[in-house]
């Protein structure tokens, strides 16, 4: 289908750059981006008749990262093998 | 106006019935990456480039202190082997259980549709049975017909002798005042002769009667006499 209307997994990486200019960066659209990433994961994941333990687990590691992320400065400044 | 921001009944699509849902979940191997990572590097790496590229990517984030080890890493080892370990033991039985969760709902919701079906099937016959029933209202409407004809007749021929009797009772009476009055009169008459009578007999005229009446008496002893 058109560029425009793809879901970002059938995005090539040379048509990357146009896509990106084509999705609409207001906070409707932003909103609009993460309710349908939600829902999209939510429908393959989570809504199943004979889901695993792989549904929440994947949520809890993205939330490890996003908070190791977050608090990298705590971490580095408390490190055991500071440099400084 | 309708404010709405989304089109409406623009498809054929609608909400029921409700497509049932997938099986199995995607595909996610050690439980945290998807399937489609694998695949998506297998054409240029083979089988084992994901786990290279893992291997390589952690030994980095390592060696350059991008990830810190510290007390909190031997919790998270401690936390994920017991964790791994009870899901390893455990899953099966949970899986289990919940598919019979699933089940008693499946089961109740569709006993409930049974019913409804049933319920609704009955409803039918007896409707078509209603049907049937309503043909025959034309014999029952001239049964009743004759019903209220026939109780119009009787309560016409009951006020038909009602009048005939009143009228009768009048009548009657006249007849029965007309003779008390003709009685009444005949008796005073007669009442009134009589005195009449007797006051005009002067005790001179009742010595003459008598003594007539004697005379008489002999004669016809006499005349007796003689015929026996």
């Amino acid at each position: 289908g058109p560029l425009s209307e793809r879901p970002l997994m059938e995005v090539r990486l040379g048509e990357l750059h146009t896509w990106i200019s084509t999705c609409s960066f207001s906070p409707r659209g932003l909103l609009g981006a993460v309710q349908r990433a939600w829902s999209s994961y939510c429908a393959k994941y989570i809504h199943v008749r004979q889901g695993g333990p792989a549904g929440i687990s994947m949520l809890l590691a993205g939330y490890c990262l996003l908070s190791y992320g977050w608090n990298y400065q705590h971490f580095s400044k408390t490190s055991y093998f500071r440099n400084s | 106006v309708l404010h709405t921001t989304r089109p409406l009944h623009t498809t054929q699509q609608s909400l029921a019935p409700v497509p049932p849902l997938p099986e199995k979940g995607g595909e996610v191997r050690h439980g945290l990456i998807p399937e489609e990572f694998f695949q998506f590097l297998y054409p240029k790496t083979g089988v084992t480039g994901p786990y290279m590229l893992g291997t390589g990517l952690l030994l980095y984030l390592l060696s350059k202190e991008i990830y810190v080890v510290n007390h909190e890493t031997a919790a998270a080892a401690c936390i994920l082997t017991v964790l791994v370990y009870a899901i390893k033991k455990f899953g099966p039985n949970v899986a289990d259980f919940a598919d019979k969760l699933n089940e008693e709902k499946m089961a109740s919701a569709l006993a409930m549709k049974n019913d409804t079906i049933q319920t609704l099937q009955t409803a039918i016959e007896e409707e078509k049975k209603e049907q049937w029933r309503a043909e025959g209202r034309s014999y029952l409407f001239d049964a009743r017909r004759n019903n209220i004809a026939m109780l119009l007749e009787a309560n016409y021929r009951e006020r038909l002798l009602m009048v005939y009797n009143e009228v009768k009772k009048r009548l009657d009476y006249q007849v029965a005042l007309q003779n008390l009055k003709r009685q009444k009169e005949q008796d005073h008459m007669i009442q009134w002769v009589e005195k009449s009578v007797v006051q005009s007999i002067t005790p001179q005229q009742q010595k003459e009667s008598i003594a007539k009446c004697i005379l008489d008496l002999k004669a016809l002893s006499k005349s007796a006499h003689a015929a026996v």
